[in-house]
């Protein structure tokens, strides 16, 4: 389970999130909405360890993985030990590489090499279009090519929890739902989820429970459905 | 007439070697974290010294020395392997003492590109202080040999510059393209702040990419002391900054860049040479490159770069 309490961030003199608690129980799937500087990246990037200047830093609290605590780990061993990967907001693939290299780099601490094969196969089942680029670099990509590129990475690094930040950003609707269609294909396979949203209708669609930040403390949660149906929340965030 | 021209290809090969050598360690660190590192030319000299003692030691002019002698090609071997470990060495160090700090803190890169001049200035002079000012020679490590191949005089250690030059060319783009170390090393240059979201430290790329490019310029070090045998402490400066225009010509953070920017600027300088004045050679050698420079400002491999959202 992924346990944040009382989380304090600072960027610089500017207080990012003023005690933020939340938890994402083991194969879950969690949404985070809020609008725009409500503090849903900067909890991604305190979770993922990130230092200065992409992370904050971190003033008060707890972040805790399975009753580990994470707060002195740095961002690789996130990844690479203790199992929590982050697809970040603008992709951020690595444009000079290969849609294979890509893949290839996020094993780099991997020592599994049957387990490795076979997620590769598992990436490119979940996402044909990657395999048919696979010699591509990824800087030749559609945008909605590069989110799932992005998602297969931080499936390769062999995490059982994944972080994503604005999935469908920039994304037509139809790629859209596709990716949340993975994404619950994912997790239903076992893989935790806790997703960082503006488009808060699909979140809430495919999520099991969610939390709405609003400038930088935790306002509502609850279930996805029981969400859905606030009016408060259809007012401000389904329009 | 065509044989002077040979001629002349043949040395700016081996004088573009030594270019290359060097280019690539600003290349290859410009590459990894955006710094010019201007204590790399520096680290060649370092490079130079190191291979001095190593080689005066193996041939036993010193009092604490070995009961045998060993055979020439075994103390160049031995000469050249650990000149490279032990100049590495040199040059992680102060990664770790000068410029990793800086990053911690987050500092601007100027101040790292500053730190890295003082680095430079440091190693000049605190080898002025220990060692003096005096002059070495190296020690003879290949018995020169010259061929003469249809006129032209070709020596042993030229041949040698050249193929070590090739072969490292080789490993290189070996290394950087198949290694998952080496992905990391591009994967960097492009984007820094996504390499640890795949498990991989950045310390140890950084780490794995200064080894590399001061292993380098060791070997430009000792290839270099053994065809031109006087040591003095200030030899890193000029060659030093000569090496950062040719990875900037070839299009600064890539390898080909480096490779093909140190043998232009070896070419055009031998060249010159070869038909003005010789007092004239850095004058016309610099004028044609800025020329080429203000054509192509990002180099020969230079590409601007293009993100998308």
């Amino acid at each position: 389970m992924l346990d944040i309490r009382d989380l304090h961030v600072k960027y610089g003199n500017i207080e990012a999130l003023q005690g933020v608690s939340f938890h994402v129980n083991q194969g879950e799937m969690v949404a985070l909405l809020g609008a725009n500087g409500a503090g849903k990246s900067t909890t991604l990037m305190s979770i993922m360890r990130l230092p200065p200047p992409e992370g904050p830093v971190v003033t008060r609290g707890s972040i805790t993985y399975n009753g580990v605590n994470l707060l002195s780990a740095s961002p690789h061993d996130v990844v690479a030990v203790h199992g929590i990967g982050l697809v970040p907001e603008g992709r951020h693939i690595f444009g000079n590489l290969t849609v294979f290299e890509n893949l290839k780099i996020a094993t780099y601490a991997r020592k599994d090499q049957e387990q490795i094969a076979k997620d590769y196969e598992r990436v490119f089942t979940l996402f044909p279009r990657l395999a048919d680029r696979k010699h591509q670099r990824g800087d030749t990509l559609s945008g909605g090519e590069q989110q799932m590129l992005a998602m297969g990475r931080a499936f390769m690094s062999g995490v059982n929890c994944i972080l994503l930040d604005e999935p469908s950003m920039g994304l037509a609707p139809l790629l859209m739902q596709e990716l949340f269609r993975v994404l619950s294909e994912l997790n239903a396979a076992g893989t935790t989820i806790l997703v960082v949203e503006q488009n808060a209708r699909i979140a809430l669609k495919h999520a099991h429970r969610a939390y709405v930040l609003e400038a930088g403390q935790i306002v509502m949660e609850g279930s996805a459905a029981e969400l859905a149906s606030n009016p408060e929340i259809r007012k401000a965030y389904l329009g | 007439m065509l044989q002077s021209f040979m001629q002349n290809f043949l040395n700016a090969l081996q004088w573009g070697s030594f270019y290359a050598l060097i280019a690539l360690g600003y290349s290859l660190v410009y590459g990894v974290l955006l710094l010019i590192n201007f204590a790399h030319g520096d680290i060649f000299m370092v490079g130079a010294y190191i291979a001095f003692f190593l080689a005066t030691f193996l041939l036993g002019q010193y009092a604490f020395a070995f009961p045998f002698a060993l055979p020439p090609l075994m103390v160049f071997g031995i000469t050249v392997v650990l000149t490279m470990a032990l100049t590495a060495c040199v040059g992680v160090a102060i990664e770790r003492v000068a410029y990793r700090p800086l990053r911690r803190k987050g500092a601007s890169r100027l101040y790292v590109v500053i730190t890295a001049l003082m680095c430079g200035l440091i190693l000049e002079n605190g080898n002025l202080l220990f060692l003096g000012a005096n002059r070495r020679s190296f020690p003879e490590l290949l018995p020169g040999t010259v061929y003469s191949i249809g006129g032209m005089n070709v020596s042993n250690v030229k041949i040698v510059v050249i193929i070590a030059t090739l072969l490292v060319f080789v490993l290189l783009e070996t290394i950087v393209r198949k290694t998952k170390l080496g992905m990391a090393m591009r994967a960097i240059s492009y984007d820094r702040m996504a390499v640890p979201l795949m498990g991989i430290p950045l310390d140890t790329v950084i780490v794995f990419t200064f080894v590399l490019g001061s292993s380098l310029a060791a070997l430009a070090g000792v290839l270099f002391a053994i065809a031109y045998p006087v040591l003095e402490p200030y030899m890193g400066a000029l060659v030093g900054w000569k090496a950062f225009i040719a990875a900037v010509i070839g299009g600064i953070g890539e390898i080909r860049g480096a490779f093909l920017g140190g043998f232009l600027l070896g070419f055009v300088e031998i060249f010159v040479a070869a038909y003005f004045p010789s007092t004239l050679r850095d004058l016309i050698a610099f004028s044609i490159l800025l020329i080429f420079l203000s054509i192509k400002p990002t180099g020969i491999f230079g590409i601007a770069r293009a993100t998308k959202i």
